[in-house]
């Protein structure tokens, strides 16, 4: 009786090593993992409902988010530099909005601690808009927005 | 496969400053070709950039970021010789992978 319940013991152990090796495998340490992408959020066409599928309410307008280093006016709608810097303590991630844009979300960047929260990038702009730079920071949503005209569109077909 | 980023990372001060440029088609999903048929959309839509095994940035995109992305940012610590690694991850499933050596 007790001989037996100790092999099953055994076995049951062996078989979680294992597992745990074969995840370890799978997952490869070393390599960056990133989260899921957010498909629904991705397909929103207006603000409401992206900040709904991002799962937060009306954000509140900040002075403390800045646009760096973008252009009042993008001469080609295809490559639009942005950049934002948050001086909002405890910033988790910053997203870029375009509101004319088919889709609204064009990125969204996770902030861990000891990241800047300051990133740049170049996004595609099919006509002049507003661009908005959403801000979540210790659990609460901000924004600040910025027009950005653009003489030739970079989303035509 | 796709082409290899090119990453630059450099020790600002006790930062680390990181720049990438991918290359990658960016397909919105939007244009039409000669045919009048829509070009399926193909896009990168996760980026995670690590340091010493700790993830210092992750990203998620769609196609509106614009073709061969470019990205800054900087994280607090990294040293001369320290390695980054930026991986990232298209809507066809394929990944890359490349590293860097903070100089």
């Amino acid at each position: 009786m007790n001989e037996k319940r100790r092999e099953i013991l055994k076995t049951g152990g062996g078989f979680t090593l294992l597992s745990l090796v074969a995840a370890a495998g799978w997952l490869q340490p070393g390599v960056a993992q990133a989260a899921d992408w957010n498909k629904a959020a991705f397909e929103t066409k207006t603000m409401d409902e992206t900040m709904k599928a991002l799962g937060g309410g009306v954000p509140a307008q900040s002075k403390d988010i800045a646009f760096v280093s973008t252009p009042d006016i993008a001469e080609n709608g295809a490559v639009v530099p942005v950049g934002v810097t948050s001086t909002i303590p405890k910033t988790e991630s910053i997203a870029i909005l375009i509101e004319k844009n088919p889709n609204l979300l064009a990125a969204s960047f996770d902030i861990p601690a000891g990241t800047d929260p300051s990133i740049s990038t170049r996004v595609k702009m099919g006509q002049s808009s507003n661009v908005y730079a959403l801000v979540k920071a210790d659990g609460k949503y901000y924004v600040a927005s910025k027009e950005i005209k653009v003489t030739l569109g970079g989303c035509g077909g | 496969m796709a082409d290899p980023m090119k990453i630059r990372a450099s020790v600002v001060g006790d930062s680390t400053e990181v720049k990438v440029l991918m290359s990658h088609e960016m397909e919105t999903g939007q244009r039409k070709d000669g045919q009048g048929k829509t070009i399926p959309a193909w896009h990168i839509q996760t980026v995670a950039a690590m340091w010493n095994g700790k993830t210092v940035l992750s990203a998620q995109w769609g196609p509106a970021v614009a073709k061969n992305p470019f990205l800054s940012f900087k994280f607090k610590g990294g040293a001369k010789g320290d390695k980054i690694q930026i991986t990232w991850t298209d809507n066809r499933g394929e990944k890359r992978t490349d590293e860097a050596v903070i100089a």
